[in-house]
């Protein structure tokens, strides 16, 4: 699959490119779903990185698994975290512990790259550090503004907020902070009259 | 309660409402009778005496009634005021302006008295007095931009600097016209006004931001931005959206007069001596249209900016709906005469 084309977009929201080889003494990647293949091409460039990576991977929300093509480049670590949150410690840890020229790649969905650079951004790298490419789903990760929580890989505009319950439109408008988008309650001004859901974010 | 300020409420029974003399200075954010964006920044220096312009940071009749208002606002939602762990000492600048204004502006009001970093603050309309170590943060109830903007009207913003741009890192919101700072916390100056719509295309935010970036301490700048809100509610969040989103299709042409506000902001811009940051007071003035009619300039003015207005800008005010409804209150006021140009009721 190639890179996704998006529409132009509202300043908020984060662009993204191609990985390519880093040059640095250690290489951490962080993919989901689909971005397991623009791991594989950045490896099908060159050996170079091979000895010095470290490779964790979460299956797409839409059950996409190339954990076996993954495993097959022969890195010294590959991970396979069944979710982001469940990978967040070993991130955590994997940041902290880095040296001067650790190389960061994020590759997949909006969310877990956003969640990648603001884990990298926490441990002291800047959000320019971490190399993204979009693959895949374009589900999106919303903060509900009313009650805060965060619904993952939402597909619908509008839709439910798996915390309080309210409908919520999908707003462009992207937090890097939070690594999510704005949902706002659809009916607030005529409760009840809440349009039918179409698949937006596929 | 003094008798120099009102006591009055912002939600509930909504008793707000503006005395003649707070009608006569309210400030009216349209020179002339169309509306579009501009970025329309001028020196923020003293005014005539009695204007909102008069002093630094304005204190009305609506002072403490207001800081009531926001108590409540934190007390249900603590995040709207948040400050990011760099934004200490600009907390510092902060309370230090606003200090050193009022204790100089409105003297019978405030005092201020330093023996060294040893501070005295008294703060007698909300009967707070405060003996602290200034740039010592554990000798204040609050971090320094909190205490000081639990007595200050208006919403407060603090940007910090860098790789020229300016970062939205700090801010007590309550007063807000629809924005989330628990969202917007950390964001660059583009992307903070990402939602707003036409102004990038215009080149609005390159030429205010090239300008913000270079500006000075010790002259501070001020613009209007403005906007319509049914019932005096100065908390018009997002985050509670679905609590006065209903307030607004329940209006009828008999009640609009006494429910619909036009609500103004004056912005002020200072840089900040110590932490380079730049403090964004934004300061709402609400003004129902019964009160706003009384003047006849302002009124014809009102009309023709309401009724010619780009229904893209109304929909992002949130007015679009009622804007009929508007368009058949102020139509009667407007005699079709010219108005002078300038924000002066004549």
């Amino acid at each position: 699959m190639i890179k996704t084309v998006f529409e132009p977009a509202i300043p908020s929201r984060p662009t993204y490119g191609v990985l390519t080889p880093g040059v640095g003494s250690a290489h951490l990647f962080v993919a989901d779903g689909e971005g397991a293949d623009a791991v594989c091409d950045l490896f099908a460039q060159g050996e170079g990185l091979k000895a010095s990576s470290h490779i964790i991977y979460i299956p797409g929300a839409n059950g996409c698994d190339r954990s076996a093509a993954l495993q097959a480049l022969g890195v010294p670590q590959f991970h396979r975290s069944p979710s982001f949150a469940a990978a967040q410690s070993r991130l955590a840890k994997v940041l902290a512990d880095a040296h001067m020229g650790l190389q960061v790649y994020a590759a997949g969905t909006e969310g877990l790259m956003a969640q990648v650079a603001a884990a990298a951004q926490h441990a002291g790298l800047p959000y320019e550090a971490v190399q993204m490419e979009h693959r895949g789903s374009l589900a999106r990760r919303v903060q509900c503004v009313h009650c805060k929580g965060v619904t993952e890989n939402v597909t619908l505009d509008p839709f439910v907020c798996s915390h309080c319950g309210l409908s919520l439109f999908v707003r462009d408008h992207f937090s890097r902070r939070l690594a999510a988008f704005q949902g706002v309650n659809i009916d607030a001004e005529d409760p009840g009259l809440v349009p039918a859901s179409v698949e937006r974010f596929k | 309660m003094s008798l120099d300020f009102n006591d009055e409420t912002f939600r509930g029974d909504f008793t707000f409402k503006n005395s003649a003399k707070a009608i006569k200075r309210f400030p009216f954010p349209f020179p002339e009778d169309s509306y579009m964006y501009s970025v329309n920044m001028e020196p923020h220096v003293p005014g005539p005496v009695g204007s909102v312009f008069e002093h630094m940071f304005d204190v009305d009749e609506h002072y403490v009634s207001e800081m009531r208002d926001r108590a409540q606002v934190l007390a249900d939602d603590p995040l709207r005021c948040q400050s990011l762990p760099h934004m200490e000492l600009a907390g510092w600048d902060l309370l230090e302006l606003i200090m050193e204004s009022k204790a100089r502006d409105y003297p019978h009001w405030f005092s201020l008295t330093k023996d060294g970093n040893q501070w005295h603050w008294v703060n007698r309309p909300l009967q707070i007095e405060q003996k602290f170590t200034f740039l010592d943060a554990s000798t204040l109830p609050y971090g320094p931009m909190e205490y000081i903007t639990r007595q200050t009207q208006g919403d407060f913003t603090l940007q910090d600097q860098r790789d020229d741009d300016l970062w939205i890192e700090a801010g007590m919101v309550t007063t807000q016209a629809d924005w989330s700072l628990d969202f917007d916390i950390g964001m660059s100056f583009k992307q903070w006004h990402a939602p707003v719509p036409l102004a990038h295309q215009m080149g609005i935010f390159d030429r205010a931001l090239k300008f913000l970036l270079k500006l000075q301490h010790g002259a501070p700048v001020r613009r209007f931005n403005w906007t319509m809100t049914v019932d005096p509610l100065l908390d018009t969040s997002p985050e509670n959206y679905p609590k006065w989103g209903p307030g607004k299709t329940t209006m009828t042409p008999q009640t609009i007069g006494h429910r619909q506000h036009l609500r103004v902001e004056l912005q002020t811009l200072h840089r900040l001596p110590r932490s380079n940051a730049i403090a964004f007071p934004i300061r709402c003035y609400l003004i129902r249209f019964e009160e706003l009619v009384t003047v006849p300039k302002w009124a014809r003015r009102l009309h023709r900016v309401v009724r010619d207005i780009p229904d893209e800008l109304a929909t992002y005010k949130g007015f679009l709906r009622n804007k009929p409804l508007m368009l058949e209150y102020l139509a009667p006021f407007d005699d079709g005469q010219p108005t002078s140009p300038g924000f002066a009721p004549e």
